[in-house]
């Protein structure tokens, strides 16, 4: 096997944030935060809480309006354009066709009322699916690669364990196939052995649909196994980034270090 | 293969008095397609440090590491992921894996990467790990709770199970029987054979010598002062 | 019921059609804009009327703001023209607008209804005032009105197949029999209120302009005349108008919408129109159903007006 025949990198990154700011009155929640994704790649965002990380992924998922800067994505067919500048029905139509948002609690991310398949199935009935038995079996496949029981289709997520819903709550986000992903603390919440699970099947779905996705987490141990890269962040902003191993294991800045060596094993 | 130039490498404890602790200064190495160049010194010589830095996995203070095209020393993060991905391979002494994946998958993951076909991957995977006498019936564990040895070959078939042009194996016979280092050092003997640069650190010192072409002294590249 | 009664009355004292002139100039521009943007739920000041929430404020009112003194005025509360609700909805409006009522389908200007449609088709100049508890077809999928008028803007109506999707999956077919959503020009998905889903299709290419009022909710929503109005669904699952598989009892009608009723403690039923007025004019007409014969000496006798 050729080792270079791999296809080459394109050139534009997927996503290329430009000096974000965002301030909540006099107190800053992220400023000059700059970075580039690519496809692919799977960024971690670490800090303790307060240190703006939750309200950048916010701001990059377009919860939250940011007060200046740049957030240009790739889409598929318009080409690059900044996502804070598009209307509200074009950031809703990316929100359920090209990028997905993983709650930390599956509870805000999953309606708790309806069947596990319809949870599934609301994105592509978004898009203008209309045959139900299509629906359904795409929504009963997508529930076997989460590793959810078909027969459990018509059950209410709150029938469902921890990790069933937090399983189920990304299977529901990626059924439309979309190519970036946000997640606030994912694992956050479950068992350790629950947890474990589910970065297998992250890495794995994030492998085979050569997603791009930025996680962020307080737990250095999940970033180490998911995240190809890694941005520290301390008083809203960003003070380290590069390789996650090269961060965890040679950090440079003085917060990195006191971070990295208060773990008790990472 | 890989080229090194006037390498340094200092750490700074920001959380310990700022202080600086040079570690290596002027390192120079070059490996060509096909060889296997060892390192020695001194426990703490900077034989891991220097392997590491190869890796992108440590940065450099100055200087340059060329690992094919690829500046690793300037590298931009995804050069280096893709770098990893198709150019250089690391058996290092640690595994780190998401716990309850079955060692069979952890070894078919580089090919996975490199986008092969599941099944071919996996089946690749138990060739591999069959040549390294894992028993078939730990395939399917998880490796988290394998002796050092079983780690260490998973550790091996993971590494050579794609043909990386460059190779750097952290004592890669070490807590192995005489079998299985017998085929360790028949995969690296193939490895050179097909054109892999190898940087390798051997306590074994037969082994050592059985496969590596030159032998590079770490201490060489000690910091003057600190020397 | 006779002719107008002239005589004053102590409801004298009101402006006509109960409400004061701003009130029905408000709910008239409402009502306008309504027509403007068929399917659009436009909010208006909903008045305290005198009767209670349920009994129909959205639809006296919106009926109060078209009413003039020439309109024949017809109420049903399904269907029927003689239930308590549709009697004193129309003496309410005898007394305080002194219009003429009717119960003859063709004849009426104004109709004010409870949860069904006249089978008789309805014909151009005609109004139709729906009287509807819940406007918002989010409603039971999205609790917050920030978002569900949001979803309406963007067009963002996913949910409402969800709502279909989990019908389906419980009970292997679309359980929603009446209350069923419906697509307005191919823009904004309608609550039709809850007549049958069997009433569906005569919303849609109707002569009649069809108004919409919700009281409690505070909205108003309307169809012009010839609007396309499609019942959603899926293509595996297409929408179907059912009604019982059954003819009336009394006309023999195969083809109106049918109440059952209870006839005895043995179990015995009969179902009959539950459109009083279409069914008195078959019977009129000639037409006998199965079990209006035999029936014991007389069939039922309408009350005659």
């Amino acid at each position: 096997m050729n080792a270079l025949a791999q296809t080459p990198t394109p050139e534009v990154p997927l996503l290329a944030v430009r000096d974000l700011h965002k301030s909540y009155g006099a107190r800053i929640g992220c400023t000059d935060v700059s970075f580039d994704l690519w496809p692919g790649e799977v960024m971690g965002i670490v800090g303790e809480s307060g240190s703006g990380k939750s309200t950048l992924l916010s701001c990059l998922a377009g919860h939250l309006t940011a007060d200046a800067g740049q957030v240009i994505y790739d889409g598929r067919t318009t080409g690059p354009r900044d996502v804070l500048t598009l209307s509200e029905p074009e950031r809703r139509m990316l929100n359920r066709t090209e990028w997905a948002y993983v709650h930390q609690n599956p509870r805000d991310g999953l309606r708790m009322g309806v069947s596990a398949g319809g949870n599934v199935g609301e994105r592509l009935m978004a898009v203008g699916a209309r045959h139900y038995g299509a629906i359904r079996s795409t929504a009963s496949d997508w529930l076997g690669r989460v590793e959810i029981d078909a027969n459990r289709i018509d059950d209410r997520p709150s029938a469902f364990s921890g990790g069933m819903q937090q399983r189920l709550q990304i299977a529901r986000n990626l059924v439309t196939g979309p190519r970036l992903i946000f997640m606030d603390e994912p694992t956050g919440g479950l068992d350790v052995s629950v947890q474990a699970r589910l970065l297998d099947l992250l890495r794995g779905l994030v492998r085979e649909m050569g997603l791009s996705a930025i996680i962020v987490t307080h737990d250095l141990a999940v970033v180490r196994l998911l995240a190809d890269r890694l941005m520290v962040m301390k008083s809203g902003r960003v003070i380290e980034q590069g390789l996650t191993d090269q961060v965890l294991d040679d950090p440079q800045h003085a917060y990195t270090q006191l971070l990295v060596s208060s773990v008790l094993q990472v | 293969m890989i080229t090194i130039e006037n390498l340094s490498k200092r750490f700074v404890l920001h959380n310990q008095g700022s202080a600086v602790i040079p570690v290596m200064e002027g390192a120079a190495l070059h490996v060509a397609p096909g060889q296997c160049v060892g390192l020695i010194g001194s426990s703490g010589a900077g034989k891991s440090t220097l392997m590491r830095m190869i890796w992108g996995n440590y940065l450099a203070a100055s200087g340059s590491i060329r690992v094919g095209h690829v500046d690793v020393a300037k590298a931009a993060p995804r050069e280096i992921i893709a770098l990893r991905r198709d150019t250089l391979g690391y058996v290092s002494q640690f595994l780190r894996v998401v716990p309850r994946v079955p060692s069979v998958e952890v070894v078919a993951e580089p090919l996975l990467q490199l986008g092969v076909d599941r099944d071919a991957a996996l089946d690749r995977a138990r060739t591999m790990l069959h040549r390294l006498n894992l028993p078939e019936r730990l395939w399917s564990l998880s490796p988290t709770t394998f002796s050092g040895g079983e780690q260490q070959r998973v550790n091996i078939a993971r590494g050579f199970i794609h043909a990386y042009p460059a190779l750097l194996l952290d004592e890669p016979t070490a807590s192995l029987d005489a079998t299985n280092r017998e085929v360790v050092l028949s995969l690296i003997e193939e490895a050179k054979a097909r054109g892999a640069a190898i940087v390798g650190i051997f306590h074994d010192e037969a082994a050592r010598e059985r496969v590596c072409d030159r032998l590079i002294d770490v201490a060489a590249f000690a910091p003057k002062a600190a020397a | 019921m006779t002719a107008i009664a002239q005589t004053p009355t102590e409801t004298d004292a009101y402006n006509f059609a109960y409400l004061d002139e701003q009130t029905k100039r408000m709910i008239r521009r409402a009502i306008l804009k309504g027509v403007a943007i068929p399917g659009y739920q436009v909010p208006f000041a909903s008045r305290e009327m005198p009767m209670p929430y349920g009994w129909g404020t959205g639809g006296v009112q919106v009926t109060a703001a078209c009413l003039v003194p020439e309109d024949r005025l017809k109420v049903i509360d399904q269907g029927a023209d003689d239930t308590t609700n549709a009697v004193s909805i129309r003496r309410f409006f005898q007394r305080t607008a002194g219009v003429a009522v009717t119960e003859n389908t063709p004849e009426a200007t104004v109709i004010q209804t409870r949860h069904r449609i006249p089978e008789t088709p309805l014909t151009e100049g005609q109004i139709l005032v729906y009287q509807v508890p819940i406007p918002e077809p989010l409603r039971f999928l999205e609790p917050r009105e920030t978002e569900t008028r949001r979803m309406h803007a963007l067009e963002d109506y996913g949910l409402m197949h969800v709502k279909l999707y989990e019908d389906i999956a419980r009970h292997g077919q679309i359980a929603t029999s009446y209350d069923y959503p419906v697509k307005v020009e191919g823009r904004y998905v309608m609550d039709p209120s809850p007549i049958p889903k069997f009433d569906n299709p005569k919303m849609s290419d109707n002569a009649a302009i069809q108004l919409f009022g919700a009281g409690r909710e505070q909205r108003i929503y309307a169809l012009p005349p010839y609007t396309k109005v499609v019942s959603l669904d899926f293509e595996d699952h297409p929408f179907v108008a059912s009604k019982a598989d059954h003819p009336c009892g009394l006309c023999g009608s195969t083809d109106s919408y049918l109440d059952e009723v209870i006839m005895d403690d043995q179990g015995g039923r009969m179902f009959v129109c539950s459109d009083t007025n279409y069914c008195s004019t078959r019977r009129e007409a000639g037409h006998i159903g199965a079990m209006a014969a035999p029936a014991p000496a007389q069939p039922q006798e309408r009350r005659a007006e």
